[in-house]
């Protein structure tokens, strides 16, 4: 036992071993497809995030390794075992549900020992581990009470629990945190993070925020109507995308042909100033600038057509008014190697 | 505060109306005389006593309890099944099945009891106490069922996932989540398919034989004009009888609703 009040799985969990693997799954809810095909693999002791716009699949996947839905087709592996067609009580993954679903006749510890209870754990041995479990999530004195009587954040923490004390080969989490304001949404993104590390059990999350998932992630599976776009961590999905869709899902973008070039790392000259060797240019005239704080946001109209967005740090404070307003004449510059190839051969990674 | 007085006043007119002539009815149950008249002349308490030991009545009340005892048991098992499988069924499919279910409560009694009549009749069957039983169910079933379904549609069905994804197979899950979250809305269901079935007349009529129940007893008597009295106390004493399940029934149904959220 750690001081997570969660005990750890053993460090052999760490070697790359697959964990999960979808092979070849798909799925339709009468006549509309929900998933296309898709494959995945998922490693012992990873964080992995399926992310997706609404719609895309990667709520469907995980309910598919839940067990709440059978795939019309493929192959479901939990540790190398065809779980497809086994119901989510005979399956070792445990699940945080997007509006919790805390049992709301039963109090906080009945709760949490539900899963324990369900597998034979005698009660008093469930309702301590259960104690303990609550303490992990700073609930230690609200064990007598029931959901109805929590905040968002506390139930929250509750689903957590009551998943998380059954320590299962797979934790599966369903935009858990979409209901919490975006303070209490920062803070529990660290809690959950320091939670996976330290228990090393494996974490499958589901959410449509691209910061979350970047934040959070040692992989992502990038969703689109139903397939997977892209697998990678946070730096392979924005430096190089496998698709459009993927860069500009993933961060904002500029796409000029199959090229990608991210708001940040571009400069804004004056109109025909010279730009360095190795740079790339196009002219055009202001339309947008908004100070923004920590960065200025640009919309430069192009000579040639189409638009750029500009992102510049503020470094130097530019007293009372904006480097460039709407009509001025400028020079958008980028070196070249700030240029990224949409889908080029070494983005494809692993899929 | 015109407009207040005026909602007061029509509130009142309105309760008059109702319960005006069940007052009376009550009053009546205490009057000396053996034809109830206005005003009344004396009072009296013995017809209480008499209707109590009146075999005709107690056999009547007996049946009617026992009639309405087993009506309700069944409607709670038929009717709570069914709400769960339609629960779960498609939206398509749902809408017909939840249409077919509801009708028996719409159609008219009458129609009802002349159905189930003929279909006894077509087998062959003797009217008994189980054909009143069977009557009595064809609408108690629906007052179960309509509870339930109102609670299940308000019960995420992410709960009964989450039972099942901490381990627990269909049967744990009803017993610990389901059946748990359904039981006040089961109770109240109950509760008042009791009332309607204990006052029943129209299907009791076609479905019953040689026996009277408490509604049927009274019904002949004010059809032949005797023992007025009796049937003044035995009203009396439905009142009460229905009036009890019915504030439960809204007891648990409030509460509940709490409980829900």
């Amino acid at each position: 036992m750690d001081d997570t009040g969660f005990n750890p799985i053993m460090a052999e969990a760490r070697v790359n071993q697959p964990i999960v693997q979808l092979e070849d799954v798909a799925k339709t809810y009468g006549g509309a497809v929900a998933l296309a095909r898709v494959d995945l693999t998922v490693h012992a002791g990873e964080f992995f995030t399926l992310l997706g716009p609404s719609g895309s699949g990667k709520t469907t996947t995980l309910r598919l390794i839940a067990g709440f839905e059978r795939p019309d087709k493929g192959k479901i592996l939990l540790d190398g075992q065809d779980v497809a067609t086994l119901p989510p009580f005979e399956r070792a993954v445990n699940t945080v549900f997007q509006d919790y679903a805390l049992f709301p006749h039963l109090t906080l510890v009945e709760n949490v020992a539900y899963g324990l209870r369900a597998k034979k754990v005698p009660k008093p041995e469930a309702h301590a581990e259960a104690e303990k479990a609550l303490a992990a999530v700073q609930l230690a004195n609200f064990a007598g009470r029931k959901p109805a009587q929590l905040s968002g954040g506390q139930r929250q923490r509750v689903a957590l629990a009551r998943a998380m004390v059954n320590r299962p080969r797979v934790l599966l989490l369903d935009e858990p945190l979409g209901a919490l304001d975006l303070k209490l949404r920062h803070q529990m993104q660290q809690e959950l993070k320091r939670l996976q590390t330290e228990t090393g059990i494996t974490f499958i999350y589901v959410t449509h925020d691209q910061d979350e998932a970047l934040s959070m992630s040692d992989r992502i599976a990038v969703f689109s109507q139903g397939k997977i776009e892209q697998v990678g961590t946070a730096f392979d999905l924005y430096e190089r995308p496998a698709s459009a869709f993927v860069a500009d899902f993933v961060g904002n973008s500029n796409i000029l042909g199959t090229t990608l070039l991210r708001p940040e790392k571009l400069h804004l000259v004056p109109h025909a100033h010279a730009v360095p060797e190795g740079y790339e240019k196009r002219h055009g005239i202001v339309r947008e600038a908004v100070y923004l704080g920590a960065v200025t946001r640009t919309i430069v109209a192009l000579e040639d057509g189409g638009t750029m967005q500009v992102m510049e740090a503020n470094i130097v404070p530019v007293h009372g008014a904006l480097r460039f307003v709407p009509g001025d004449s400028v020079t958008v510059a980028w070196p070249r190697s700030a240029c990224a190839v949409i889908g080029g051969e070494y983005n494809k990674g692993e899929q | 505060m015109r407009s207040e007085t005026l909602i007061w006043a029509a509130v009142a007119a309105i309760f008059a109306f109702l319960f005006i002539p069940i007052l009376v009815i009550v009053l009546y149950a205490f009057s000396a005389a053996p034809i109830p008249a206005w005003p009344i002349a004396g009072f009296a308490l013995h017809w209480f006593g008499d209707t109590w030991h009146d075999e005709a009545v107690r056999q009547a009340l007996a049946l009617s309890l026992e009639v309405a005892a087993v009506a309700t048991l069944a409607a709670v098992l038929l009717g709570t099944l069914a709400a769960m499988a339609v629960a779960r069924m498609q939206s398509a499919t749902k809408e017909v099945v939840s249409f077919i279910a509801v009708l028996p409560i719409a159609l008219p009694g009458i129609l009802t009891g002349m159905a189930l009549a003929a279909y006894f009749a077509f087998w062959g069957m003797n009217l008994s106490y189980w054909t009143i039983v069977a009557g009595h169910a064809t609408f108690c079933v629906v007052i179960v069922y309509n509870n339930v379904v109102a609670r299940l549609r308000r019960m995420p069905r992410s709960l009964t996932e989450a039972s099942a994804d901490l381990g627990a197979d269909a049967f744990r899950t009803f017993r610990l989540v389901q059946l748990p979250m359904m039981a006040s809305a089961i109770g109240a269901g109950a509760l008042l398919a009791f009332a309607l079935s204990f006052d029943e007349v129209i299907v009791t009529t076609f479905t019953a034989g040689a026996q009277n129940t408490l509604p049927l007893w009274i019904f002949g008597a004010i059809r032949l004009g005797q023992q007025l009295p009796e049937v003044n106390v035995v009203v009396f004493a439905i009142i009460l009888f229905t009036a009890i399940p019915v504030l439960l029934a809204q007891k648990l149904i409030g509460e509940s609703g709490k409980v829900a959220r």
